[in-house]
């Protein structure tokens, strides 16, 4: 494992790391102004733009790289050393989220609930989860959690069924039957899309029938954190599903050698396991 | 730093390649990890000066009673952004740029696994660096909510705490694509024979804070996020009338925040574990002990954060359990510094720079270790929570250790670096003055502590007159003592007595085998290690 092979490929300077930061900084400055309502928020705009460009433009560097045959097996390991990693510190940001879920609902709501507290700050208040907290529910703050078993369970089978897609896409490209790989894919991408559709109707629903809000206290905040950022993470899933599947159509990877697929691969089902995480703790045990 | 010599018959090298960019587009778009280094110790170096300049402006209000200098406002602005720079800043960047410019040279690979990302790694750092300073000039003022940005007080400031919470972002990723590029690289491209308990204790130390930042800086993205959406969005996160717990927010930040402590000391560790032996000619003693205690320490890192908050209220059993999980991290820390002290026993040792600021660092760090112990019993802490006592602690650990170490690293590999000796009779005057100097500064702050003074004020009762007026001229002196580091660096850049590949007599490693100044790349061929 440690024996170099020789070789390694080693890139000539770039200019897109560069431009990365020029759009993070006008991306950065865009989103403080439009948060404050200051004026030019239109940075961020222009920040995300220039993003778009450098992500294509570096990509697409890496791809010609791979498809040049620049990337040895060493490369290649390297590659999964860095998205196993990678994937790592994204379970870690969802810890964090996760964690404020468990705090909230074992500890900060119960002693709310209880003793000195309950007796002198918010006295009516009945600590059971889900909850928007002892002060809103006191100004009368009311508020329906999403049920399990409409939308949430569906989405549990789109997600677990676009994991499957995604392995017999692999079966396909391993054993080189190309159309067995472009359809798991697409299928993949379908379920995906199916999955975000219908996050965004439940969206729309908790806003304009649940009183399901970001401001709806301990329970709104963690439930549309969660799900939120898993959300986004489906998405940016579900992009790299499109560019690979993309890839694949124009003949791109061989059975050997197709590690852009299985990154995206591990990154699928990642997103999937969150997903389980977030439908037995936000949705069903409530 | 000079490979310009370097440089040029490089683009016989890479034939296929088109030119290199010289000018500022060769330090924008370097793919180098020499070249990225440089950079990191550069953007370190001058943001040490931006921060250090905050300090002084610290001591200075503080020299007497009453205000005289700034307004407590701006004196909060100027103790955040020094916590803040000097964390972020000055020790993450300056111990990446280490990374880059020894690990591939320590573990024989021709650069790191990620050159672009490296790039990247780097350049995102100023990006947050201006953010941080342009924060000042918001309307509102800038941010002073103190570097541990605890709501409610952080929720409640304006647009320049919003910015600093992009700014955290910005950094985080700077950390984690610098991580992942060099566990990626320590695991995948090390020479043949270069086993892992064969490699240098930096590289070891660097392994296992990486993998540190790697678990724990994306909880530190959450919990901005969530200062961000309570801030912006009307979410309730740390606001109890919701449900949520101001106290959560000291619980997940500090769940970052005590690996973060390790992240900013182990790579000293490692860097004094490669001084020592080498002007001690003795190999390390106990290497294997070293790796393990690095590993123990880094472990125990994640069960001791709520020592940060023993005075908020929590119940009785987890304070004697966070007392007790804080004073275990004694055991393998202690097994570092009898290390360092059997590897210096009986040894043939001279005092050049680096091994001054080595040795400085044993005892001091130990200090500063000490008190440690003394902080982490609960009762204890209960008094001293907040004060100056422990200014003192964290300051032991933070300027003689991550800093002296930093600046051991720097004249231990400078001639490896641009290939000139420093001037040693200027070393040795920074050593003294800083030591001294510094403990001028510091050494104070824990009878003020102790008397009951309390951090993060402009202004005290007349009892802490005298100490105060010593710690802030210790404070100048020190401030003043880091231009000869600079003077010291630049002269050695622009020439000297030549240095020989080997530099030091007693050095040990693959980075010694490779010419003074390290050609531009190295190792295109693998060595063999035996």
């Amino acid at each position: 494992m440690a024996s170099q092979t020789g070789g390694y490929y080693l890139p000539a300077p770039s200019h897109w790391p560069i431009v990365g930061s020029v759009a993070l900084l006008l991306m950065a400055l865009g989103g403080t102004f439009m948060i404050n309502g200051v004026g030019g928020g239109w940075l961020l705009w222009v920040g995300l733009a220039i993003l778009t460009v450098m992500l294509f433009g570096w990509f697409g560097t890496v791809i010609r790289e791979s498809e040049g045959g620049k990337h040895n097996k060493q490369v290649d390991l390297s590659f999964r050393w860095a998205m196993s990693w990678f994937i790592f510190s994204e379970v870690m940001f969802f810890a964090a989220f996760f964690g404020a879920l468990f705090y909230m609902r074992v500890l900060s709501v119960p002693w709310l609930g209880s003793g000195d507290t309950l007796e002198q700050l918010w006295s009516g208040f009945n600590a059971t989860w889900p909850t928007a907290g002892p002060g809103l529910e006191a100004d009368g703050y009311k508020f329906t959690p999403m049920g399990a078993w409409g939308i949430p369970a569906i989405n549990t089978l789109l997600l677990l069924t676009s994991g499957a897609t995604v392995t017999w896409a692999h079966w396909g490209l391993k054993k080189g039957n190309r159309s067995q790989l472009v359809l798991g894919l697409f299928l993949t991408v379908a379920l995906g899309l199916a999955f975000l559709s219908l996050q965004v109707y439940e969206y729309m629903h908790a806003y304009s029938e649940l009183g399901l809000t970001l401001g709806a206290g301990a329970y709104g905040a963690t439930f549309f954190m969660l799900t939120g950022f898993h959300g986004f993470h489906v998405t940016v899933g579900t992009l790299m599903l499109i560019v690979i599947l993309g890839r694949s159509i124009k003949g791109h990877f061989t059975a050997e050698h197709h590690f852009g697929f299985e990154g995206v691969a591990w990154y699928w089902h990642f997103v999937d396991v969150v997903w389980l995480g977030l439908f037995i703790f936000v949705y069903w045990l409530v | 730093m000079a490979h310009d010599a370097a440089h040029a018959h490089d683009a016989g090298d890479h034939g296929g390649h088109h030119g290199h960019p010289t000018g500022i587009m060769r330090w924008l778009t370097t793919t180098n990890h020499k070249d990225i280094g440089s950079l990191y110790l550069w953007f370190a170096g001058i943001m040490f000066l931006v921060a250090g300049s905050m300090a002084l402006i610290i001591r200075a209000e503080l020299f007497q009673p009453g205000l005289q200098v700034v307004n407590p406002d701006f004196f909060n602005q100027m103790t955040t952004l020094h916590g803040l720079i000097m964390v972020f800043g000055v020790i993450m960047p300056a111990w990446a740029g280490f990374a880059n410019w020894q690990i591939p040279l320590m573990i024989g690979a021709p650069d790191m696994a990620f050159p672009r990302m490296n790039n990247w790694g780097f350049w995102v750092l100023p990006v947050a660096g201006a953010l941080l300073i342009i924060s000042l000039f918001m309307p509102g003022g800038g941010v002073a909510g103190g570097w541990t940005m605890y709501p409610p007080l952080f929720i409640q400031g304006g647009i320049s705490y919003d910015m600093t919470i992009f700014a955290v972002h910005i950094l985080g990723a700077s950390s984690i694509m610098g991580s992942i590029n060099i566990i990626t690289t320590i695991l995948n491209m090390r020479a043949p024979g270069m086993t892992l308990m064969k490699m240098p204790l930096f590289v070891w130390t660097w392994l296992i804070t990486a993998y540190l930042l790697i678990a724990t800086v994306p909880v530190l993205a959450g919990a901005v996020t969530m200062l961000l959406t309570d801030r912006n969005f009307d979410t309730h996160f740390f606001n109890a009338a919701g449900g949520g717990d101001p106290v959560m927010f000291q619980h997940i930040f500090w769940f970052f925040g005590h690996p973060e402590v390790y992240i900013l000391i182990l790579p000293a560790f490692g860097v004094v574990s490669q001084i020592i032996p080498t002007f001690a000619r003795k190999p390390l003693f106990g290497y294997a002990s070293m790796v393990y205690a690095t590993a123990s320490i880094a472990i125990l890192s994640f069960i001791v954060w709520a020592h940060h908050m023993f005075t908020v209220g929590m119940p009785a059993a987890a304070q004697l359990f966070f007392m007790y999980s804080t004073m275990l991290i004694a055991v393998p820390t202690g097994v570092k510094v009898f290390n360092w002290v059997a590897t210096m026993w009986k040894g043939s040792m001279t005092f050049e720079t680096p091994m001054l600021f080595s040795v400085a660092f044993v005892c001091l760090f130990t200090i500063g270790g000490f008190s440690g112990l003394v902080c982490a019993m609960t009762p204890v802490d209960i008094q001293i929570h907040d004060t100056y006592y422990v200014v003192a602690h964290f300051h032991y650990v933070l300027v003689s250790g991550a800093l002296f170490a930093i600046i051991a690293g720097v004249y231990y590999w400078l001639p490896k670096w641009t290939g000139h000796m420093y001037d040693e009779k200027l070393g040795k005057w920074h050593f003294w003055l800083s030591t001294i100097s510094m403990n001028i500064t510091f050494f104070p702050m824990h009878f003020l502590g102790l008397a009951g003074m309390p951090r993060r004020y402009a202004d005290y009762a007349l009892q802490f007159a005298e100490f105060n007026a010593i710690a802030s001229v210790g404070a100048f002196i020190f401030g003043a003592s880091q231009l000869i580091f600079l003077w010291v660096i630049l002269k050695a850049i622009r020439g000297g007595n030549k240095a020989t590949d080997q530099v030091w007599e007693g050095a040990e490693g693959l980075e010694w085998t490779v010419p003074s100044p390290a050609p531009y790349h190295t190792f295109e061929t693998a060595p063999v290690v035996k």
